[in-house]
């Protein structure tokens, strides 16, 4: 079992680290427009040509085919792109750190190597795909994190303390779980300038999501705090005089912690879903800056479904992320459990 | 089983499915032509009787009542429902006579002189006469009721004078010259005194004609009338046996028993039931949707038409309005830019329009410089510059006009404000948000920054002629008639459209005082050449002071099944639907239109 979970956060982290990095690794600026290759499709990655089999795979660059309107593309056979690593192309901030252009992988300039093709503004796919994971999975752990925050001490205080306290802090809980949460939000929205910069956008969409989820931990904790303070070791620290902050630093806290954890595994990829559906709705963040939200929202004309399938790569990311947490969560529980 | 027990059996098989089946009970059959009825004879136009055609509507209709009907979702049913005097072809762009088979006009262009076919009639049988003619209009100018068409029929504040000569002519009076008036009464459908005279009399007529209305309270001289209503599904029209017009062997039109309207709710819903053949006619399709049915046309058999540039214009509108007293600092500080015609000109230098017409219409669509496009081949200004973009040309104007570079890129104004503003457009739309974000990319080019910001339609007009809280917005214009005129409540510095800056008491600028003269001039001038003249001249001024800065216009996209016949779609509204009278369902096509 602990094998289990070790694996499966090993197996995250290695998912997450693309997008932390996501200046080096995506190939492209998500913003940057080819205006000659709008819904361009993959590009197909080659290990043959006339000249026999090459172990370097390369690419070749799509042309317009300028009939009839639409996205139809060719290989301009003429010149292949052998794939390289550590290239030089658009440049990006390192974490915030320093100016680089060096990116993990690409092609010679001015091929283009599109992994997942191109949008309606033949902006790449998996550039914005990365860019705008790094935004909704931040939004969904930052949230995450605001909510279990807020609803352990909520929690803490109304287990430990009991009585009145208790009572209203958790009719508090259950007046929050009833919140229509989209329409509050949409009711914020209003009260907002038009135009709200993406930083301030991603800080109210964390604390909007963070400050309305706390309800469900806080009862569940609340829980688990109730049942610590009457274990015998709760009562023996008291009878020596401990004080209420040794007592929830020493013994209830550590009880909450698996938990807590638990909770986390399941919330956030909720959370990351709330963001894109938010997004997906154009409450979150907005054009240029991506997010697997807004980038899922043009899935919502038909003839951009049912023809650019590759514009559903933010969906399958979304999913793979989400089933990860899953997993871990259950991993998680079972542990509890079987402890 | 013997003979005749099989064969009373298959009758009464017959007759329960003539039973069951409510779309071949009671289908009415077109009245033989009287001696003494002047219809008009279509020439050109033959097909046969039968069928039923299904159009796919995005919303359910408001009112079938025409006096009160603001929507196009209703206008396009009550359009079948009802015929007009004179009517604009919606191919040549030109006037036809209708209901009149013919008009006069006095030399001084004041007095027009109506003769209205004789022996016609209403849909539920009643004769038509000049009557009616007076009574609709009465309805139309009446203050109470509260047409929209009302603006028309007043001229300088005076109402039009209507004068029954005799039964069958009419004598309009206008308060003075007025150009192209013909035009006036397409759109102005006649009424059916008999039936609507009680509810005006009872203050009831903007009630009256609602959807729940019953079929035999409604009649007009459309090619349909009403058959029946079924909430949130559809309408559905049935032929009217006493129709006005005729084909080439002197039939009675229309030819289809039936004409429904299917209420299916979005355009891409539309485009579903259209290709699951559920529907059998859509307009207003966008390029993308176009191309998507055209990649299945080989097997669907489908008749696609792209009809060319539309007359809508696509436009950027900067916030020019008066905002003393409205509390918007931040906004009227940005508007020492958007007043200042450099800026203007920069941005209209470095907009890409080949990059929207490539990406927004997927090249089914037109760039623009002018609000008169390639479409209106009667009054487009073909000496209107049409420059190539050039971000260098833009940068020029920028700097003779006082802003500057920092050593990011970031423009500056003369007292070194950022520039940064916000573009609102309808969340609805998807080509004009993304025209949004082209343009959102072509002006990060000159140093700008600017946010995109889509809102509900509601809310965006809210803004553009209420609040006035806005910077700039991506919206659309035109697309009615060719004619100057419509588009002088835009173009008058009065004009309730005038979106840059709207309210004026007087025109702000000396070129807006000049519009404002050449139109109302071309609206009294009755010469063609002369009026074109007036108008060219009105194309150049709004091209070199640019209060709009123009984009693209789509083409007009429209479908038909394979198995509608005399589908000839037009450039003006209702693309489809104009000659639904001689739209027909072609027999080699009736068997196999279940299996395609």
């Amino acid at each position: 079992m602990r094998l289990k979970t070790n694996l499966l956060i090993t197996l995250l982290i290695v998912l997450h680290l693309p997008l932390l990095f996501a200046g080096f690794v995506a190939p492209y600026d998500p913003t940057a427009q080819n205006r000659e290759l709008p819904y361009a499709p993959p590009t197909r990655l080659h290990f043959k040509d006339g000249s026999g089999f090459h172990l370097r795979p390369f690419v070749y660059a799509w042309i317009p085919a300028n009939e009839g309107g639409g996205s139809r593309y060719w290989e301009d056979r003429s010149r292949a792109y052998p794939i390289q690593a550590f290239v030089r192309g658009d440049s990006y901030s390192f974490l915030g750190l320093f100016e680089t252009n060096l990116h993990l992988f690409g092609v010679e300039s001015p091929g283009q190597y599109l992994l997942f093709g191109t949008d309606a503004f033949g902006r790449d796919e998996l550039s914005r795909v990365l860019y705008g994971g790094r935004i909704s999975v931040a939004a969904g752990i930052v949230a995450t994190a605001a909510t279990l925050f807020l609803g352990s001490i909520v929690a803490i205080v109304a287990g430990y303390y009991g009585g009145w306290i208790d009572e209203s802090l958790m009719g508090a809980a259950e007046l929050f779980l009833s919140l229509p949460w989209l329409y509050f939000l949409l009711g914020v929205r209003a009260f907002l300038p038009l135009h709200v910069s993406p930083e301030r956008t991603f800080l109210l969409l964390t604390g909007v999501i963070g400050l309305i989820g706390w309800a469900k931990p806080a009862r569940l904790v609340r829980g688990v705090v109730l049942s610590a303070r009457t274990h015998n070791c709760v009562l023996a620290a008291r009878g020596f005089g401990g004080s209420d902050f040794y007592i929830l630093r020493r013994h209830i806290l550590p009880e909450t912690f698996s938990v807590l954890l638990t909770q986390a595994a399941l919330l956030v990829p909720r959370y990351i879903a709330a963001e894109v559906a938010l997004s997906f709705f154009g409450l979150g963040v907005n054009e240029p800056v991506p997010s697997w939200g807004n980038m899922l929202s043009v899935l919502q004309q038909y003839n951009v479904l049912i023809s650019y399938d590759w514009l559903l790569a933010p969906a399958a990311a979304l999913f793979v992320t989400s089933v990860m947490y899953y997993l871990l969560a259950d991993a998680l529980h079972s542990g509890l459990e079987s402890s | 089983m013997n003979r005749i027990a099989r064969l009373s059996l298959l009758v009464c098989l017959l007759a329960t499915v003539c039973v069951a089946d409510p779309s071949f009970a009671g289908v009415p059959t077109p009245e033989t032509i009287g001696k003494n009825e002047e219809l008009q004879h279509l020439a050109n136009v033959s097909g046969h009787y039968g069928g039923r055609l299904t159009v796919g509507q995005r919303a359910e209709p408001k009112t079938l009542n025409p006096v009160i009907a603001t929507d196009a979702i209703s206008r396009e049913v009550i359009g079948r429902l009802s015929a007009d005097l004179i009517e604009i072809n919606r191919v040549t762009q030109q006037t036809e006579p209708a209901l009149a088979k013919s008009w006069k006009a006095s030399a001084d262009g004041r007095t027009f002189t109506l003769k209205l076919r004789k022996g016609i009639r209403f849909s539920d049988g009643h004769p038509f006469d000049a009557d009616d003619v007076i009574f609709s209009f009465a309805l139309y100018m009446d203050e109470a009721v509260d047409s929209p068409q009302r603006d028309l029929l007043i001229i300088d504040g005076k109402p039009m004078t209507l004068t029954k000569v005799d039964a069958y002519t009419v004598q309009f009076a206008l308060p003075r010259p007025y150009a192209a008036a013909e035009r006036i009464f397409d759109g102005l459908v006649m009424l059916p005194k008999h039936l609507l005279e009680k509810p005006y009399r009872e203050g009831k007529f903007p009630q009256a004609w609602s959807l729940n209305t019953q079929a035999s309270e409604i009649a007009g001289l459309g090619p349909f009338r009403l058959k029946q209503y079924v909430p949130g599904q559809r309408i559905v029209l049935e032929r009217n046996p006493y129709y006005w017009k005729s084909d080439r062997d002197n039939h009675r039109l229309p030819y289809l028993d039936e004409l429904e309207f299917l209420f299916v709710g979005t355009e891409d819903a539309q485009v579903m039931r259209f290709e699951a053949g559920e529907t059998d006619l859509i307009n207003r399709l966008s390029s993308e949707n176009y191309n998507l049915l055209s990649r299945e046309e080989p097997r669907a058999g489908s008749q696609l038409a792209d009809l060319g540039p539309s007359l809508e214009y696509n436009f950027v509108v900067f916030n020019q309005n008066d905002l003393s007293g409205k509390k918007l600092d931040i906004v009227a500080r940005k508007q020492v830019w958007f007043r200042d015609r450099r800026f203007r000109q920069a941005i209209n230098a470095a907009v890409d329009r080949d990059g929207i017409v490539r990406l927004v219409y997927e090249t089914r669509g037109t760039p623009l410089w002018g609000n008169v496009g390639p479409g209106n081949k009667f009054w487009i200004n073909q000496a209107i510059p049409r420059p190539q973009r050039s971000l260098e040309r833009a940068r020029q104007l920028l700097k003779s006009a006082g802003f500057s570079w920092d050593k990011n890129g970031q423009l500056l104004d003369a007292s070194g404000q950022a520039v940064e503003f916000t573009i609102i457009t309808s969340s609805s739309n998807a080509q004009r948000m993304k025209m949004a974000t082209l343009l959102q990319d072509d002006l990060s080019h000159l140093g700008m920054q600017v946010h995109v910001v889509p809102l509900e339609f509601r809310a965006l007009i809210d803004r553009v002629f209420q609040s006035f809280d806005y910077d700039a917005a991506i919206m659309a214009l035109g697309g009615g008639d060719a004619d100057p005129n419509p588009e002088m409540n835009v173009w008058m510095s009065n004009g309730t459209s005038h979106l840059w800056n709207l309210g004026e008491k007087q025109p702000v600028t000396d070129w807006e005082r000049e519009i404002d003269q050449l139109m109302q001039q071309q609206m009294v001038t009755l010469d063609y050449a002369k009026r074109k003249q007036l108008y060219d001249r009105v194309q150049q001024l709004i091209s070199e002071n640019v209060p709009f800065i123009f984009l693209a216009t789509p083409n007009i996209l429209a479908g038909a099944d394979a198995r509608v016949g005399n589908f000839h779609p037009a450039l003006l509204d209702p693309y489809t639907l104009w000659n639904a009278d001689e739209l027909y369902v072609r027999s080699d096509g009736v068997e196999n239109a279940g299996v395609r």
